[in-house]
């Protein structure tokens, strides 16, 4: 199949909230005719015979960003996992665009391919400053004699400037990362993922933790990187998904049991036994 | 932009005082061996050849802390088996030795005694070439390399982490003992190598072939210094640190740590290699109790000791441990075991940065 670059492709120049349009949405090679950037088709995974996901099928435009919510241990985590190759399902297929199976791919493949994730909990590289995790993060080669040469580019530099400013952490940037507080934790990883500039980001929880002002920055954020990135967004916080989302997928005991817009699944009776009859 | 380049560089140095002592013990080991060769031996400055052989060969371990640090006090990997590639390179060098005894040996054989002995009438291919030192040295360097190729590519691509690694690391060495205790291996079984006589026709207890060696012990170590700086304040030192602290982060960033890993693994085990190749000559022997598990552990002891996740770490607590067990086996051999078990644990529950932790917060405090 030909790789077909749409309309919405643009090469991003320069990152600034004011100019959604302008990002870098699609990398060339990604092919998604059908306006789709993931699919996940009937797939299984079973932990010791209990079965974590049960034949779930979904599928992420480009540039939505889609919420998933479910009551705990639906399987929310467990499906990212299996997006970015942590865990291989045991049935169905995952793909990335219309051809890439991204089953054949190890973790390390499947984010230079343009996925990144954020960790439930929130994960940086706690000995190193908020600038180095961002340095490390930044897009460029992976290879060992690469980082032995690596020097940092005027561009680069500029780059975490900007990400600096994005993710609030200008004045932080010397700080060692260990030293932040949860919320900036979950801030510093979203700007890591974004220095990756992948064209899909996963994010686990990223408000647990955060203050209600915190919360209400990261929902802006999210709805500046909507357009230009696609994202699938896992929370519990209701408040939060109702001021960013425009559809809602329900994951229960592993498969979707609903999708809609965020009153459309809350009205759902099913939706509303699964919440209240655990 | 360049003042705050070298305000950083010296900061990772360290504060002036440290830098005056590192000057300082660099001058007096520059010092040592011009005094053992020029000095006369009733002069109070004279440095004994029990001396100067006692210090090089701690030297010699400080290097192999060092080396040892890298993968585990940065990279996160606990070697208990960095001891076999230290041996590995100390055989090497020893394969040249032995054939540069000649014929003075007590068969006056062209063969090594242990061979006449076991009524071997030619030498075995693995030994063709080692009449040469640079072949020797190759071999010092790339046979623990090449080992630790094979081993890491497999260990690390299996992703065998944490305990699971360690305890194939000390099984490996083990398992290399063994193997290097028969006579058929072709090695000289338990008694392995001794009674070199020169190397590149110089005497080997000869005070200039001692000076040299020594020398060349410390250039090795400061260059590994130098080396090791570099190599942890680059973009690849981070990313070691990285797969230390948190493995999955690093794999979703994109990178693939197994090269990394095995990058600093081999690099670490020529390291040992050629640490155990200058520490054959000076001791003047080497057999597979180098490879007894016991021996890498007290490497790690050592490390841990001087304060791991630094380079000047080790390189104390291979000096200090060392230098400490020198005295104890004169004074008190039976309680040698029992001071070293002690001041792990010490280390671990009250010194978690060890020995430099110490002289840092002493430092922070005044
Ligand atoms: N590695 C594993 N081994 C065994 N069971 C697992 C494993 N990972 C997940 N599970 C189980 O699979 C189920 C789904 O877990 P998952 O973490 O995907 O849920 P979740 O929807 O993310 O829940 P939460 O909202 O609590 O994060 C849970 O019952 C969990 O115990
Ligand atoms: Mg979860």
């Amino acid at each position: 199949m030909m790789s077909v670059t749409t309309s919405q492709a643009v090469q991003r120049e320069s990152w600034d909230g004011d100019t959604p349009a302008s990002g870098r949405l699609l990398q060339p090679g990604l092919d998604v005719t059908h306006g789709q950037i993931l699919y996940l088709d009937d797939i299984s995974v079973s932990f010791d015979g209990f079965r974590a996901l049960n034949r779930l099928s979904l599928s992420i435009g480009v540039g939505e960003l889609r919420c998933i919510i479910g009551p705990n241990g639906a399987g929310k985590t467990t499906m990212m996992d299996v997006i970015t190759g942590k865990t291989r399902a045991d049935s169905g297929s995952a793909f990335f665009g219309q051809t890439i199976n991204l089953a054949q791919h190890s973790e390390a493949e499947i984010a230079q391919l343009g996925i990144g994730r954020k960790f439930q909990k929130p994960t940086v590289f706690e000995a190193m400053t908020v600038q180095e995790n961002l340095e490390l993060a930044l897009a460029g080669p992976r290879s060992v004699w690469a980082s032995l040469r690596a020097r940092l580019t005027g561009q680069q530099r500029d780059r975490i400037d900007e990400l600096l400013t994005l993710i609030r952490l200008g004045e932080q940037r010397a700080r060692q990362a260990g030293l932040l507080s949860h919320g900036q934790k979950q801030w510093l990883e979203i700007g890591m993922l974004l220095a990756q500039q992948p064209q899909l980001l996963l994010l686990d929880e990223p408000v647990a933790g955060m203050t209600d002002a915190e919360t209400e920055k990261t929902a802006e954020l999210l709805l500046t990187l909507k357009g230009r990135h696609s994202l699938m967004v896992v929370e519990h916080d209701m408040d939060f998904i109702a001021s960013i989302a425009g559809k809602v997928t329900v994951l229960a005991e592993g498969a979707v049991l609903a999708e809609g817009t965020l009153a459309q699944v809350q009205a759902d009776e099913r939706v509303i036994e699964v919440y209240l009859g655990r | 932009m360049q003042t705050a380049l070298s305000l950083r560089l010296a900061h990772r140095i360290g504060p002036l005082p440290l830098k005056l002592a590192g000057a300082a013990i660099l001058a007096l080991l520059l010092a040592m061996p011009a005094l053992h060769v020029w000095t006369d031996p009733a002069s109070s400055l004279h440095v004994s050849a029990y001396t100067l052989t006692l210090v090089g060969k701690i030297l010699c371990y400080a290097i192999v802390a060092l080396a040892m640090d890298l993968v585990w006090g940065y990279t996160g990997l606990l070697s208990l088996g960095h001891g076999l590639f230290f041996a590995l390179g100390g055989y090497g060098m020893g394969m040249y030795l032995m054939r540069a005894i000649g014929h003075d040996g007590n068969y006056q054989s062209e063969l090594p005694d242990f061979m006449v002995f076991l009524d071997w009438k030619t030498l075995p291919w693995f030994w063709q070439g080692s009449e040469h030192l640079a072949w020797a040295l190759c071999l010092a360097v790339g046979v623990p390399g090449l080992l630790a190729l094979v081993f890491g590519w497999l260990a690390f691509r299996s992703r065998i982490k944490g305990v699971y690694f360690s305890i194939m690391t000390q099984a490996l060495t083990y398992a290399a003992m063994l193997l290097f205790f028969r006579n058929e291996t072709g090695f000289g079984g338990n008694n392995g190598f001794t009674d070199f006589k020169r190397i590149l026709g110089y005497g080997i207890a000869a005070p200039g072939t001692r000076a040299t060696l020594f020398l060349l012990t410390v250039l090795l170590l400061v260059a590994a210094l130098a080396a090791g700086f570099w190599l942890v304040n680059s973009k690849f030192g981070r990313i070691l640190t990285a797969i230390r602290d948190a493995e999955s982060r690093l794999m979703f960033c994109g990178y693939n740590p197994l090269y990394y890993k095995l990058f600093i693994w081999v690099a670490s085990a020529m390291l040992c290699g050629l640490a155990g190749a200058l520490y054959v000559p000076q001791v003047g022997i080497i057999n597979p109790g180098e490879m007894s598990p016991a021996n890498s552990i007290e490497i790690a002891i050592w490390v841990a000791v001087g304060g791991r996740g630094s380079l000047i770490g080790p390189v104390l607590g291979a000096g200090f441990i060392n230098a400490a067990k020198s005295w104890f086996t004169v004074a008190f051999p039976e309680y040698w075991l029992f001071f070293l078990g002690g001041l792990f644990i010490a280390t671990t529950l009250f010194l978690p940065r060890g020995l430099l932790g110490l002289l840092r917060r002493h430092k922070e405090k005044a």
